[in-house]
């Protein structure tokens, strides 16, 4: 079993709820990026998402395409990228790190090329925003050589029939986008996300986590109720933007201070 | 490779198959809130393409209201001036609102309407697909917010202005590059978010499937009424078809009906900017490499490390680092051909061809124009060249009376 199974399963057995943090990598500065996962996982955090930058965010709303774009004028591409989460690896080897990105630059380095450097750099997941399964060809393959797991993602739009084989398709968790939207949009409805999470438990052995919208302790502890776990995103970049006026310090600071709330909430919604 | 040697055994306008692949390329490459939608509109589409009211409704459309068919214009002049083949054009600049664009924003207009979506958006680059989108929302009473790239707002203003006046909201896009490419990284968002109620028009061959295939079906009107007219005017089939490529939806209506027709040349002129070797145009299928954006597999303008790389072009319309996935496919096939024509040579074809024939060519055609002329003079002058005049250079004026230095405020 890899590290990211390790990690969801055993948070599960112990009743734990996950907490999945995700910052672009290279945002605000490639040079804070490690020491901030370093810092997440202190606060609490349990599963390391990080950002792949892209020129064309697609997925995302404008406070993670600040981020890519902050990100990209400091020339952080995919192999920046893996450099710095072997840079992370060598003092962390227990905290699972997932890769969050767009097809094209993982096609560019090429499938079998990109799977061997991300497992050799310590990477044990993958999420390929704009990848459904059908499309994913041999990148299925090629990763799980390298013990690195692909997860996509379920929308409140998926059908009974899609939900079943993406369900299959993934390994270490099942990520529920929460939302009709893009990454930090509106507010999300809990009775909703509890009526598809429910549903979505028949043919979803693994853990479920929940994402879009949850940005505190408050919309973070209904959720975790009725989901393995929860991903914070939108929040915590939207903190980092700062960092030109406030300092690194400062605004990782703040992101502890946010991630520790979340992290209460989490633990209290099983209490 | 030839069609023979990739043993594709099944006529060419077959394509693509039921997952919209068109050999290696197009798909459907997008965020799984998108999946839903994109089955619903394949649904709904193919169950009204073979419907005869539907088909009654956009021909009634097509007639009254987009003023079609549009001429095949011999223009003598110009040929003259060629010294060889004879050229023809296509006046798609004659439709309502002035390009091919709104073709395909009646047909999906249509469709909106058949699935009950009150609202529409679209993205904007020349501003041509804004306006043909901002009409049919007017004339079929939906609602419409197209998204604009804010430098392309600057370079066509005419058209932002004209689609506030058809009563749209045109909204701005400020991040990437703030062109094209970005004005539909915004029009998904948009989409991804109101996908109940809204159907994205998309303006080019572009995007997940079954967007390359319905643009394509809606604007191959174009071809049919070329080749039949071709036909009943001069007889036979013409020796070359000629279209300039964006996203390359004005090309691949004019291409698609000739598909079969093996001794009839198809040739898609790219924008070669500053010139192909100069690294600033938009020209990925003479110069790009295969990758996935907007939803499908295709031919990129993009860097070694995978990430797309900003383009050039005089013309806003042509100004994209993909291209619709049918091309590629074409190009890899050799079925057809894809050249590029540098900015300065697409000039001169506009000046050109207001003085030899007092036609006002937009800027993206002038680069059909330029290559055809070129090309011409290289036939022999029983030999007959059909171009697309894929729209009108009102929107132009502005951008050639600053590059003459002439303010016309
Ligand atoms: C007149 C005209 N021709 C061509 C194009 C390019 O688009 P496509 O390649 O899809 O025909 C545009 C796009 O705005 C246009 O306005």
């Amino acid at each position: 079993m890899g590290r990211l199974s390790e990690v969801s399963l055993g948070l599960k057995d112990q009743n734990k709820k996950a907490f999945v943090a995700y910052v672009v990598a290279g945002d605000p500065h490639p040079d804070m990026t490690v020491q901030l996962m370093h810092r997440l996982v202190k606060s609490g955090v349990n599963i390391i998402e990080l950002g792949v930058p892209f020129t064309d965010p697609e997925a995302e709303g404008p406070v993670i395409q600040a981020a890519h774009e902050r990100a990209l004028a400091h020339q952080v591409n995919l192999e920046a990228v893996l450099t710095m989460v072997a840079r992370f690896r060598s003092e962390d080897a227990k905290t699972p790190v997932v890769l969050m990105g767009y097809l094209n630059p993982i096609e560019r380095m090429g499938y079998k090329s990109f799977s061997q450097r991300a497992g050799d750099a310590g990477v044990d997941g993958l999420i390929t925003v704009n990848l459904p399964p059908e499309e994913a060809g041999d990148l299925t393959e090629h990763l799980q050589t390298h013990g690195i797991d692909p997860i996509y993602l379920l929308a409140p739009t998926t059908n009974v029939e899609r939900a079943q084989r993406i369900c299959q398709a993934s390994k270490g968790f099942v990520y529920y986008v929460s939302l009709k939207g893009t990454t930090g949009s509106g507010s999300l409805d809990v009775n909703a996300v509890q009526q598809k999470v429910n549903s979505l438990r028949d043919y979803a052995p693994l853990p479920l986590y929940v994402g879009f919208g949850i940005r505190d302790g408050e919309t973070a502890g209904p959720i975790a109720a009725i989901a393995d776990g929860v991903v914070v995103g939108s929040a915590i970049v939207a903190l980092l933007a700062d960092a030109e006026e406030q300092g690194s310090e400062t605004v990782i600071q703040d992101v502890v201070n946010l991630t520790a709330e979340i992290r209460a909430a989490l633990d209290a919604s099983v209490s | 490779m030839t069609r023979t040697q990739l043993g594709i055994n099944e006529s060419l306008t077959s394509f693509p198959d039921s997952a919209g692949h068109f050999g290696a390329f197009g798909g459907r490459f997008v965020s799984e809130t998108l999946m839903g939608a994109l089955d619903e509109l394949t649904e709904a589409y193919d169950s009204l393409k073979a419907d005869p009211a539907f088909l009654a409704e956009l021909a009634s459309d097509f007639e009254h209201y987009v003023g079609r068919s549009s001429p095949l214009y011999f223009a003598e002049r110009l040929t003259e001036r060629a010294g060889g083949a004879k050229i023809w054009l296509k006046r798609e600049d004659l439709n309502h609102t002035g390009a091919h664009k709104i073709n395909n924003c009646i047909g999906q207009a249509l469709l909106a309407r058949h699935m009950g979506k009150p609202r529409i958006i679209a993205e904007t680059g020349a501003g041509q697909h804004g306006v043909a989108s901002a009409t049919v929302a007017a004339r079929f009473g939906l609602k419409c917010t197209v998204y604009m790239g804010s430098e392309d707002i600057q370079r066509q203003s005419l058209n932002v202005y004209r689609m506030k006046l058809l009563g749209a909201e045109v909204v701005p896009v400020t991040s990437g590059s703030k062109t094209l490419k970005d004005a539909l990284n915004e029009a998904m968002r948009d989409w991804v978010t109101n996908v109940d109620d809204t159907h994205y028009i998309i303006g080019t061959v572009a995007g997940p499937h079954p967007y390359p295939m319905i643009v394509r079906d809606f604007q191959s009107i174009i071809g049919r009424e070329a080749r039949q007219q071709f036909a009943e005017r001069q007889g036979g089939l013409p020796d070359a078809v000629v279209a300039c490529v964006g996203g390359g939806s004005n090309a691949m209506g004019i291409f698609y009906p000739f598909l079969e027709d093996s001794s009839v040349r198809l040739i898609g002129v790219e924008a070669g900017g500053d010139g192909v070797d100069s690294g600033r145009h938009a020209a990925p299928l003479n110069d790009g490499v295969v990758g996935v954006l907007h939803g499908n597999r295709t031919y990129l303008m993009q860097d070694p490390s995978g990430l797309i790389a900003e383009t050039h072009s005089v013309s806003a319309g042509l100004d994209y680092p993909g291209v619709g996935p049918e091309h590629a496919w074409l190009k890899d096939i050799e079925r057809a051909e894809y050249v590029a024509v540098s900015d300065d040579e697409a000039l001169q074809a506009f000046r050109e061809l207001n003085l030899l024939e007092g036609i006002l060519p937009a800027l993206e055609s002038s680069h059909a124009l330029a290559y055809a002329t070129r090309l011409a003079s290289e036939m022999a002058s029983t030999q007959h060249i059909v171009v697309n005049l894929s729209g009108r250079g009102d929107k132009d004026i502005p951008t050639m009376a600053k590059i003459d230095g002439i303010s016309i405020g």
